[in-house]
């Protein structure tokens, strides 16, 4: 329990309903997505107003209070989840977007804006925000940009730092930098709103973000290749990139995640395919048809034992559905679900099939992979029961093994779930010593008491 | 109050159940109380969580714990969209039970539930002794939608407009009936429950309209208890046995083709709740072949009798607003839609979000009339932007709900059962 004088000084700025301390409310904020231990935090505060956010960071600096700001907590690093005794900010009652500019092309919102409503009244202007990570449902504007998120259409489209022309943030003091503008062009100073994406809250807290939006595609056209071989399938997301083709979407799924999502939605998928690629192709509709046609080819040509391309909305539907239920399927397998998002150069993709095929056998563990095949970002998922101590062990060494095996291949730690907790110990792998010891140096200057959000991203090496 | 060890071992037997929990957060979505509060511990993976800190000694604050997960309206749109398949709605009944039997049973909820609930007669004698002097306490308010509100402060009526008891209960109208087989070759059990019996006879007049209409032969048999589900919401697990076993008498040795209600919460607890909740093997058992055979009235009519949709339809605009428990727990949405376009003569229109729930959420909107009302308002809004005259729905709670939100926006969209929209065109 926090104590009360100090409550009375949250109180005062944002009023006592939005300020919570019993361990019934805190225990709530304790946790994110990720499978990783919860941590209650002292005190849980609602900001009403982008205002009374500076004050709050002002008043936790003064404090030396750690502070988490949290929208809907659903990152799967543990990039939110607090610090003991620390507090909480809650970005979800700051859900105005200020303003949608159908001239200019961009819009400017608060960070509680959720991105799957941002991008339905995008659409309703007849423009289009494309980054679409899983949790766009619930997930907000600002953990997007914090977490720099992706999704499906990143291949084509870029993720949330593509989209992020400027940005205003609280520093520690409570004032309020600005950086990026309105204009597609902009070189005036530091590229701060590059420096906020993926700072995971370390940095600053974000008061309002300005992002680009693009007319949205004429057409498009889905289309799911059914493979026998994991190989041809891998060699085939190259082959298509290779022709100057770039789709839209580019997903794959493997033997054991198309045969959950079959008896998942009994959706009457080729259970014993080793592998299925969905592809979409959009843009002006001559194009699309012409590339299509050859990608169509191009997948027949590598080997596709067959390729269904959807005829209408409601075939096309149905394609994207099979993907859409490859987590839900896998979730409900069994207990815990660890999803990673390894990422590789996509001419690597085969020899990463390959090097998952062996940690699952290795390690004795039930591993479904699918995920963004066309920019290499995998979702190895995991599948066990973190009750059970032994098997969670040999779960933590094949992750180690996974990491290991896409840095190898000159891949990433995360294609778009964030570094958080959940992988701070590796970053010194993928980056280097003098990388570390640079960010720690930036972030000592800009938050000189460690108040925001400790403990993510570069913390391995503070102790 | 009993030992809290107990509570955390009892707690622990949901273990299993709350494990599949994967912290997603996709309940965020969906979840009626989320969108108004924005409080986590409003939301299903909040409680999930609380009961999990309070079954791993965590979190040592049981009364906390158990006020947050009374705030949750058991619509179940959670579980519906859950992508790990977590059963949401049985961990919360089963967690409720647990903490009500830890911290014990409000006297108001132990005189409501123990001493009139289980007794049906009691229950109608006092009702009926209500609705002679409820003028004494209310006024009425609206005349389209039947609404009252009460004359002077009352502290559980509020500033509601609520329909009144009506002068004389079901019951009292239709005589109990035990009829054969009619033309159809059907013969149905017919199960009002405690609205219609008592606030809405006029459902369960155009119920049996319906059914001699397409020559169902009807049992229908006097006593029959609440279906329970109030008692298990608030965890009162032993008085709901004893409805369910007063029900069982009734219904288990009869001979019928199904047990059909105009009530979506009482067709989701007979046949969902029953089952699943009921601890007693001797009554499992009895109440099994019961709970196989119950349906929707509007599935009945559509499903067993062949009732469709007329082509070229028209007259006044009709919509449909879906009950939470037809949608979420018994996946019946096409039946009523279609027994609404068999009229004839009204033309259907679609609701806006016709699946969020009214907000009603049984004692729910008692307990939290405040976030009960910004839901209903929510609703409301959807029926008036709809433009639809009259507002039909297959749940006489919605039904209340969605009266009270309309008259006291100041609308006038009459609010009926689909089975009573059906009636209607059947002269």
């Amino acid at each position: 329990m926090a104590d009360q004088a100090l409550l009375k000084e949250f109180e005062a700025v944002v009023g006592a309903d939005n300020v919570m301390s019993a361990e019934s409310d805190t225990h709530a904020y304790s946790y994110d997505a990720a499978v990783l231990d919860s941590v209650a935090p002292a005190v849980v505060v609602r900001p009403t107003e982008t205002e009374q956010l500076g004050q709050i960071t002002a008043l936790c600096n003064k404090h030396g209070l750690p502070l988490t700001v949290r929208g809907a907590g659903t990152n799967l690093s543990g990039g939110t989840i607090p610090s003991k005794g620390g507090v909480v900010v809650l970005t979800g009652a700051l859900n105005k977007v200020i303003e949608l500019n159908t001239d200019d092309l961009y819009a400017i919102v608060q960070p509680g804006v959720v991105t799957a409503k941002f991008a339905a009244d995008v659409a309703a202007k007849g423009l289009f925000y494309p980054p679409d990570p899983g949790s766009q449902a619930v997930s907000t504007l600002g953990g997007n940009v914090a977490e720099n998120a992706g999704g499906l259409r990143g291949l084509k489209y870029g993720v949330t730092k593509d989209y992020l022309m400027g940005i205003s943030f609280f520093d520690v003091d409570g004032n309020l930098v600005k950086s990026g503008s309105r204009t597609v062009k902009c070189v005036t100073g530091y590229n701060l709103p590059g420096l906020m994406t993926a700072s995971e809250g370390t940095l600053g807290v974000f008061n309002e973000l300005t992002l680009k939006l693009i007319p949205p595609p004429q057409a498009a056209q889905s289309m799911m290749a059914v493979f026998d071989d994991v190989q041809a399938a891998s060699k085939t997301v190259s082959a298509i990139i290779a022709a100057k083709i770039l789709p839209a979407t580019l997903e794959f799924m493997d033997n054991f995640t198309i045969r959950t999502v079959d008896n998942f939605r009994k959706a009457g998928l080729p259970t014993d395919a080793a592998a299925l690629l969905l592809i979409e192709v959009d843009g002006h509709p001559a194009q699309v048809a012409e590339e299509a046609e050859k990608v169509e080819k191009i997948c027949s040509e590598h080997g596709a034992r067959s390729v269904d391309v959807a005829r209408d909305a409601d075939h096309r539907a149905k394609v994207w559905q099979a993907r859409r239920d490859a987590l839900p399927a896998l979730a409900n397998l069994k207990p815990t679900c660890v999803l990673e998002d390894a990422t590789v150069p996509r001419s690597k993709i085969p020899a990463m099939m390959q090097a998952l095929d062996r940690i699952s056998k290795e390690f004795k563990l039930t591993i479904g992979t699918f995920g963004h095949a066309g920019d290499g970002n995998l979702h190895p998922t995991i599948l066990t029961d973190k009750r059970n101590h032994d098997e969670w062990v040999r779960v933590e060494k094949a992750i180690d093994a996974i990491f290991d095996e896409a840095l190898a291949m000159g891949g990433t730690l995360s294609g778009e779930h964030g570094i958080g907790m959940a992988k701070a110990k590796y970053m010194e792998q993928e980056t280097s010593r003098a990388t570390i010891e640079f960010s720690r140096r930036m972030k000592k200057s800009l938050d000189p008491k460690g108040i925001l959000n400790p403990g993510k991203i570069i913390s391995a090496l503070l102790d | 109050m009993a030992d809290i060890q107990k509570l955390v071992t009892m707690l622990n037997e949901l273990d299993d159940q709350l494990v599949n929990c994967m912290r997603c957060g996709m309940c965020q979505a969906v979840c009626p109380v989320f969108t108004e509060t924005g409080r986590e511990a409003d939301v299903a993976r909040g409680k999930i969580s609380l009961l999990d800190g309070l079954a791993h000694e965590i979190l040592k604050d049981p009364k906390g714990v158990k006020d947050k997960l009374d705030r949750c309206l058991l619509c179940g749109t959670c579980q519906a969209n859950c992508p790990s398949g977590v059963h949401v709605l049985d961990i919360f009944l089963k967690a409720r039970a647990i903490l009500t039997g830890y911290f014990g049973l409000s006297p108001a909820k132990r005189a409501i539930f123990r001493q009139l609930l289980t007794r049906p007669e009691l229950f109608n004698k006092l009702t009926s002794f209500g609705s002679k002097f409820q003028g004494l306490f209310a006024k009425p308010v609206n005349d389209v939608l039947g609404t009252s509100c009460a004359r002077f402060q009352a502290p559980v009526i509020a500033d509601r407009h609520f329909p009144r008891l009506a002068d004389k209960a079901f019951h009292k109208i239709a005589p109990a009936m035990d009829q054969p087989a009619g033309s159809s070759g059907k013969r149905v059990a017919f199960f009002p429950g405690c609205m219609v019996d008592k606030v809405y006879p006029k459902v369960g007049q155009a119920v049996l309209k319906v059914l001699a209409h397409h020559g169902v032969g009807v049992f229908m048999p006097h006593g029959q208890a609440c279906c329970g589900i109030p008692a298990l919401s608030s965890g009162d697990r032993d008085s709901f046995e004893k409805m369910v076993g007063t029900n069982a008498e009734l219904f288990a040795n009869a001979d019928f083709d199904y047990i059909i209600t105009p009530c979506a919460t009482c067709s989701a607890t007979l046949k969902d709740i029953w089952p699943t909740m009921v601890d007693d093997e001797g009554l499992k058992a009895r109440i099994a072949p019961v709970s196989a055979k119950v349906l929707d009235i509007s599935e009945f009519l559509v499903d067993v009798l062949g009732v469709t949709a007329l082509e070229g339809a028209s007259g006044k605009k009709v919509t449909y607003h879906d009950p939470c428990h037809l949608r979420n727990s018994l996946h019946v949405t096409a039946q009523p839609r279609t027994v609404i376009k068999a009229t004839g003569n009204a033309s259907f229109v679609e609701l806006p979000n016709a699946a969020t729930c009214c907000g009603c959420g049984g004692s729910f909107s008692l307990q939290h009339y405040d976030i009960s009302k910004k839901i209903g308002d929510l609703k409301a809004k959807s029926v008036e932007d709809s433009g639809a005259e009259t507002l039909a729905t297959s749940c006489p709670a919605c039904m209340m709900q969605i009266s009270d939100r309309l008259s006291q926006r100041g609308h006038s969209v009459p609010v009926k059962h689909v089975v009573e929209v059906y009636a209607d065109s059947l002269g």
